[in-house]
């Protein structure tokens, strides 16, 4: 379902074009407003849907398999940290579903050179970083050479 | 011309593509690399971007040895019979024992994992999958990757690596900013290609406005594979593409569905058809397809026999299942989570899974090296057990020194998907720091003729349709160049026609690949002559440009492996069976790009666990 703009709704901020994966959500020169200038390389992520601070941008399904008078509306609040869905079917039933995204703060992620400097030993071993505690084992595992077989070619 | 500006960059390493695997690289090298200068270069954001960008809802890959539920080794047994019998268990093996600590720094970092209500263990979806709310799966990542790099580079499409002046080892990167038009020379002593495996190579299913609605996101454009095959990199198991068996039209994800709602296929006529086909695959494969699992490969293969005997369409029997409030949440937001255009598809044909069982439909092939496919570059494996012949130097280094991979870039290592994808760039993003470390002053040197010649190149489709759009009225139709797009369909029926896909019942022989292998050279020729009306479209020529050199790739390893290993992905019309005795074995190749050929080679498989 490649992406629309309303164009009551759009103030031309940009996000939609700083975040779409493919490239397709662009400025108008004319109307200064945003618009899927590629359809057909739209993967319906929504990645533009749920930027849009305007809810200016919606969905309607490739014309080449979906039928028109559905829509799957989606508001993301990173505050809440929800995401929350709507789905009108072509018939009118609807279905709501609402999920967690973020367990942690915004911007609380300890970046790894916070961490204690890695010894030498460390850096020749086969561990990576926080391991081995962060495995939840004692060590991490590894193979004897000697078991090697080969299978002839 | 255009007069284009060069922004030089140099960096100690860099990361190309900040997906999975590139968040991963990013993260690792700088805990291990405390004074380098390490820069991610992306061409969309890396906020949202890679086959991760929409969420996903399951974790494939978690062992959970701290639980006892699964050891390395299962996963290389579980990989190898799904893979029939042919992936690089060292590498494999590698990912496995690293892969729980990297989930759990997700869960650390804010990853919402579902717990079971009983154990408090993850919520288990299948052996290897545990469940998620995925939603900011990729933001969340890409948080600690920022917090990682010492600079990202959004919006920079990378054509091409750079060499040393020697040409033994690798030396950076150029390509160009989709909204500048800046050019971009990154000088690095080494580099670890994370970019994305290939979308749209054969003909989708969907052709019209719904084409970008691909299974794998329609800006995975083979970069993983074009970057280091030009340059030299040998590569590995190009013919194993991938067909997936997926709810029609949206190609909705059905590992949920199978493995924790418990539903199931039938025929059009509500029968079981998989044991029907039980013998006949037999008689192709061996004793194979009495392995548990039965490989992905083999399953498709049923579906596909099932819709030629007249019995279609396929259906997943939902009805039962969703009268379960839980379970009919669990399929919805399963969609939502990864696959909206599937929500949307259900919506819009009142589809509602607790009245109607949906359709199935097997997909066009993709090419990629995370999911249950193993095709990519030829790595050196961990320094520890690796067997000799699968280790030159540094781990998850390609043949190219100084030149390393993750995720869909690296071969052999099958069913890592994105965590993965994320543990193999921090094993690579390790393994390039001690390069770097080990090199020393004697850092590489690009010249300045490599990168002066490459400007040229990169920006020549913009300067074509300048040149030749004033001799026609309008349209898009000259005697003089083809725009992106047309060379994109051009490349998708070949593929289609010529090497296996939908329209030839994924069947191919010698003759047709010969045929298949000389319209790609007359395409590859043309693509002299894109044009590219605007930096977008300039995008589009240089992926473009990836997807053929891949599609040369996958074409070339097809014609070489004579036999048909994995029914249900592809078929040797011309060698109908598995063959052990000859073909138990990776296929290699090297492309020289001087010339435009390309070596084939076997090389050996070790089994290194029973």
């Amino acid at each position: 379902m490649p992406t629309f703009v309303y164009m009551t709704s759009c103030d031309g901020c940009g996000y939609c074009v700083d975040i779409c994966p493919s490239d397709i959500m662009h400025i108008d020169t004319t109307y200064r407003r945003a618009y899927n200038i590629e359809p057909n390389m739209c993967w319906e992520c929504y990645s533009c849907v749920k930027a849009c601070p305007m809810h200016a941008i919606d969905c309607r399904g490739y014309a080449d398999f979906a039928p028109l008078g559905h829509s799957v509306r989606v508001l993301r609040e990173e505050e809440k940290a929800t995401i929350s869905w709507k789905i009108r079917f072509r018939d009118g039933r609807e279905k709501n579903f609402v999920s967690p995204i973020r367990t942690t703060p915004w911007g609380s992620i300890k970046p790894p050179s916070d961490y204690e400097v890695p010894t030498a030993d460390a850096m020749s071993s086969q561990e990576l970083a926080h391991e081995p505690e962060a495995l939840h084992i004692d060590a991490l595992p590894a193979l004897a050479p000697e078991r090697l077989k080969q299978v002839l070619v | 011309m255009r007069r284009r500006k060069t922004v030089f960059v140099d960096a100690d390493i860099l990361v190309v593509g900040g997906g999975m695997a590139g968040c991963g690289a990013t993260y690792e090298s700088r805990y291990w690399g405390r004074d380098l200068k390490i820069v991610c270069v992306e061409k969309a954001n890396i906020e949202r971007s890679g086959a991760v960008a929409q969420g996903l809802y399951a974790i494939n890959c978690y062992m959970g040895m701290q639980w006892d539920e699964n050891q390395p080794e299962d996963h290389v047994r579980y990989a190898r019979n799904d893979l029939m019998g042919l992936v690089r268990e060292d590498l494999g093996y590698d990912i496995a024992r690293h892969v729980d600590a990297t989930v759990h720094k997700f869960e650390e970092w804010g990853l919402p994992i579902m717990k079971d209500p009983e154990t408090g263990r993850y919520q288990r979806e299948g052996k290897w999958q545990i469940m998620i709310h995925g939603e900011s799966y990729k933001p969340i990542v890409a948080e600690a990757a920022r917090k990682a790099a010492s600079d990202v580079y959004n919006r920079i499409m990378v054509t091409h690596l750079l060499m040393d002046r020697g040409g033994k080892r690798v030396g950076g990167a150029v390509g160009f900013n989709v909204r500048t038009g800046d050019f971009y020379v990154f000088r690095a002593k080494a580099v670890v290609v994370a970019a994305g495996g290939a979308s749209h190579i054969f003909k989708p299913r969907a052709v019209g406005e719904g084409m970008g609605r691909t299974w794998y996101a329609p800006w995975s454009s083979a970069s993983a594979y074009a970057l280091p095959i030009e340059v030299g990199a040998k590569m590995t198991q190009m013919e194993n593409r991938i067909v997936l068996t997926r709810f029609k039209d949206g190609y909705g994800p059905v590992g949920a569905y199978f493995l924790h709602l418990k539903t199931y296929t039938q025929n059009a006529y509500g029968q079981d058809y998989e044991a029907f086909w039980r013998d006949s695959i037999e008689a192709m494969v061996g004793d194979y397809v009495n392995h548990h699992p039965v490989p992905t490969c083999l399953r498709n293969h049923a579906l596909l026999e099932e819709v030629k005997a007249g019995r279609g369409p396929i259906r997943m029997v939902t009805k039962e299942a969703f009268q379960d409030p839980h379970k009919e949440t669990v399929g919805w937001e399963n969609f939502l989570g990864m696959t909206i255009g599937q929500a949307v598809v259900w919506a819009s044909q009142n589809i509602d899974p607790k009245e109607i069982n949906p359709e199935l439909t097997t997909s066009e092939p993709y090419v990629m090296g995370s999911h249950a496919t193993c095709s990519g570059a030829w790595a050196s494996g961990p320094e520890d057990y690796a067997p000799s012949e699968y280790q030159w130097g540094y781990n998850r280094m390609m043949t190219v020194d100084g030149l390393f991979g993750a995720g869909d870039t690296i071969g052999g290592t099958a069913h890592k998907f994105s965590s993965g994808s994320f543990t193999e760039g921090r094993i690579a993003g390790k393994a390039a720091v001690k390069y770097v470390n080990d090199m020393g002053t004697d850092g590489p040197e690009v010249s300045e003729a490599e990168y002066e010649d490459l400007k040229q190149i990169v920006y020549k489709p913009m300067e074509h349709y300048e040149v030749y759009r004033n001799e026609i009225v309008a349209g898009t139709v000259s005697p003089h160049y083809i725009l992106p797009l047309h060379g994109l369909q051009r490349l998708e029926k070949i593929m289609d026609e010529y090497v296996g896909g939908i329209s030839a019942h994924y069947t191919t022989n010698e003759p047709l690949l010969t045929r298949g292998i000389e319209l790609l050279t007359m395409l590859k020729e043309d693509l002299a002559y894109l044009g590219a009306e605007d930096l977008h479209q300039l995008q589009r020529a240089w992926e473009l440009q990836h997807r053929l050199l891949a599609s040369e790739a996958v074409t070339q390893h097809t014609l070489f492996r004579q036999e048909t290993r994995w029914p249900g992905y592809y078929y040797r019309g011309d060698y109908p069976k598995l063959d052990d005795e000859d073909w138990h074995c990776f296929t290699l190749s090297r492309y020289d790009r001087e010339s435009g050929k390309w070596d084939m080679e076997k090389a050996p498989v070790y089994h290194i666990v029973d």
